[in-house]
């Protein structure tokens, strides 16, 4: 007979690994499995400065290893595995990967979100090739040159500013005529004098060769199109949650994300969503940690109910 | 085998002349990506000791990361006999990686 987990947590970020420490530091049998590597999207941040307990602050990469750690030492473990279909309906639950298949009594989804895409054709061959997601890790390669940003939210603002000082000219692409920041932004956007601004547009397809080299855009209002030259393309526009092994047994809202209130519990139980990848209304990493907590306790009493 | 440091100096060497297949990892020590993906690299240094790996960091070897177009990091490509096999963006699972190779 195969082992059957106490939990199984899909997702190793702060959500994931949260539960992980709870789960494991109450004795239950508890594995991780996570894709790559610690700390999930917060490991792509260079400086968390709203976590709390780091005065310094502290670079995601080395908080999510900490966090593996910190479960890993009451023993919680992890496998590094991508997994290809779920069964959760069952009592026990079935996670097929490409390292095996692994069985719970309860599982805590905490496979969070990616950036969102344009949805254009070619995105996907051109990515990396003058097309980005992460304006923090590419910028550099457009020192002196041209781009384009497409978005008009915080973190689009957030990146339009960091490529500002690498870049020759940012051009922020909105489909709106006004940006959706906070006016703490709006200043030091004002400040920069190299961000030119295209309201009311969005991109409709990327011209390119080997690598980007424009990308033709059309006003939403008028819809006339309009051609822009540019040496890369940074698309900012929100996060999707990564669902889509759950798809016809998680109920999910409009937006994708997971239906689960602040219990954590789904619509299956045993089943848990916890983090980025749940319905909530703030979504930061200490709120991300909270529902691990939580995902744990309710594994725990779900688990004494159906044992006993 | 261990991991090399790949320079403009030492790259005719240690890539082009190279009798084995090798795997250069383009990263920069600030991103985050980068640091999921190296210890994968290391990885896989150890346990395939027929191809050559080695890390080119970007920050320092600027003239070799434009000589292979790395527009993102992390950038992974694999070489044989001097020439690009595949070359790929983005951070990858170890099986993502081996399947890269030859």
């Amino acid at each position: 007979m195969d082992k059957i987990y106490d939990v199984l947590i899909l997702g190793g970020g702060p959500a994931g690994y949260t539960a992980a420490l709870y789960a494991a530091r109450s004795g239950l049998d508890t594995l991780v499995i996570e894709r790559l590597a610690a700390g999930g999207q917060m490991a792509l941040t260079h400086q968390v400065d709203n976590y709390p307990g780091f005065e310094e602050g502290v670079d995601g990469f080395t908080l999510g290893r900490k966090m593996q750690q910190g479960a890993e030492r009451f023993g919680a473990k992890t496998v590094f595995a991508e997994v290809q279909s779920v069964q959760l309906t069952q009592d026990v639950k079935e996670l097929r990967t490409d390292r095996g298949i692994f069985y719970g009594r309860t599982v805590i989804v905490a496979t969070g979100a990616n950036p969102r895409k344009l949805g254009l054709p070619k995105e996907q061959e051109l990515t990396g090739k003058g097309v980005h997601y992460c304006a923090a890790c590419d910028g550099m390669f457009y020192r002196g040159k041209t781009v384009v940003l497409v978005g008009g939210g915080n973190s689009a603002v957030a990146d339009a500013l960091i490529l500002s000082r690498i870049a020759e000219k940012v051009i922020l692409v909105h489909r709106r005529d006004t940006l959706r920041a906070s006016k703490v932004y709006h200043a030091s956007l004002q400040q920069a004098e190299n961000i030119e601004f295209i309201w009311n547009s969005e991109v409709v397809s990327f011209q390119h060769a080997d690598h980007v080299n424009g990308v033709l855009l059309r006003n939403r209002i008028t819809g006339e199109e309009l051609p822009i030259s540019c040496d890369g393309v940074f698309v900012s526009i929100g996060r999707e949650p990564a669902v889509a092994l759950f798809d016809g047994q998680l109920e999910l809202d409009k937006a994708g994300y997971i239906v689960a209130g602040e219990s954590t519990a789904t619509n299956l139980s045993g089943v848990y969503a916890v983090g980025d990848v749940r319905t909530k209304a703030v979504r930061q990493i200490v709120t991300a940690t909270a529902d691990g907590a939580v995902a744990a306790y309710q594994c725990e009493e779900y688990l004494a109910v159906s044992v006993a | 085998m261990s991991v090399r440091n790949i320079t403009k100096e030492n790259f005719e060497k240690e890539v082009m002349n190279s009798e084995q297949v090798v795997l250069l990892d383009f990263f920069a020590t600030w991103c985050g990506p980068c640091r999921m993906v190296s210890p994968i690299i290391d990885e896989i240094a150890e346990e395939n000791t027929d191809i050559r790996v080695g890390k080119v960091d970007v920050d320092v070897q600027a003239e070799l990361a434009s000589q292979f177009q790395v527009y993102s990091i992390p950038t992974l490509v694999v070489m044989k006999d001097g020439k690009v096999l595949t070359q790929a963006t983005g951070a990858k699972s170890k099986e993502q990686i081996l399947a890269m190779l030859p």
